[in-house]
């Protein structure tokens, strides 16, 4: 067994915000029918609770009307999605280990909806916190929430992840501040 | 700019973020229909200047297909509502009515 590497490997960038890798995360999608009573109880039966439309909790992010991602450990996430799989055997679904096809950036800083303002068409003054949004980070499709006012979590494509810490990187650049949310 | 609202996720989404699908609300003719037909469910649209319902793609988003009317002139929205609407939905109409009060939906 290969031993597994975040693509960008620790990558670290300051400008007036920190653009950092996030490591080797865990990431577990479920597509299913998120209204079926079927589908809501074979994953509260998992400990796991269908979040509000575009809502993260507790790791679990509303992607789409048919789509969860689970957030956790990447070494826990094998035995996390065995065990959704199990219990949704009898429910139209499918359950897939996607760690390792995804990315996941952190941008921390006091200019973070900044950064990200730059890069995404996204009214980031209304944006709260816990909030995913999915969207189109400059050229590609990446997924990010706020944790809180100055800390952003990225979720890309594992094969755009240089070209998202690339344009994050520019985006951020000390000098080039908008000043926009802190007028 | 145009800003449709995805009725699957609620987002205000930005032209951008989508991917256009043209005409909504097409009778398909397929296989066993006459070449007219067919030719006239292929090719003939009829581009209409002013009140239009379009398919749209939530594309870099929920990834959901879903209707939109809008004004092809002016990029006014009157409205979006899900794909799995066969003709446009009442309130929809409603909304188109009540800004081009010489519209009407056979047009």
């Amino acid at each position: 067994m290969s031993n597994a590497m975040s693509v960008l490997e620790g990558a670290v960038s300051t400008g007036f915000v920190t653009v950092r890798d996030a490591g080797l995360t865990g990431m577990v999608s479920v597509r299913a029918d998120l209204t079926d009573a079927a589908t809501v109880a074979a994953l509260s039966s998992c400990g796991i609770t269908v979040p509000v439309v575009r809502q993260i909790v507790d790791g679990v992010a509303w992607m789409a009307p048919d789509e969860l991602l689970l957030v956790t450990e990447y070494a826990d996430a094998p035995a996390l999605a065995q065990k959704v799989q199990a219990a949704m055997a009898d429910t139209h679904a499918l359950v897939h280990v996607v760690s390792d096809a995804r990315a996941v950036l952190r941008v921390e800083g006091a200019g973070t909806k900044e950064a990200l303002a730059k890069l995404c068409p996204v009214d980031l003054a209304t944006l709260a916190p816990g909030e995913v949004r999915r969207t189109r980070l400059a050229q590609v499709a990446a997924a990010f929430w706020l944790e809180d006012a100055e800390n952003a979590q990225i979720i890309c494509f594992r094969s755009v992840a240089d070209y998202v810490f690339g344009v994050l990187q520019m985006s951020a650049r000390k000098g080039s501040e908008v000043g926009v949310f802190t007028r | 700019m145009l800003t449709l609202k995805c009725p699957y996720c609620g987002v205000q989404a930005c032209e951008t973020e989508l991917s256009p699908g043209y005409e909504a609300h097409l009778k398909r003719f397929g296989p066993g229909s006459s070449d007219d037909d067919f030719e006239t469910y292929l090719f003939t649209r009829p581009n209409v200047k002013g009140v239009h319902f379009e398919r749209w793609r939530h594309a870099y988003g929920c990834g959901k297909w879903f209707l939109a009317a809008r004004c092809t002139t002016t990029l006014e929205v009157f409205g979006t509502y899900s794909a799995q609407t066969p003709a446009p939905p009442a309130e929809i109409i409603e909304a188109i009515k009540s800004k081009r009060p010489d519209w009407s939906p056979e047009t």
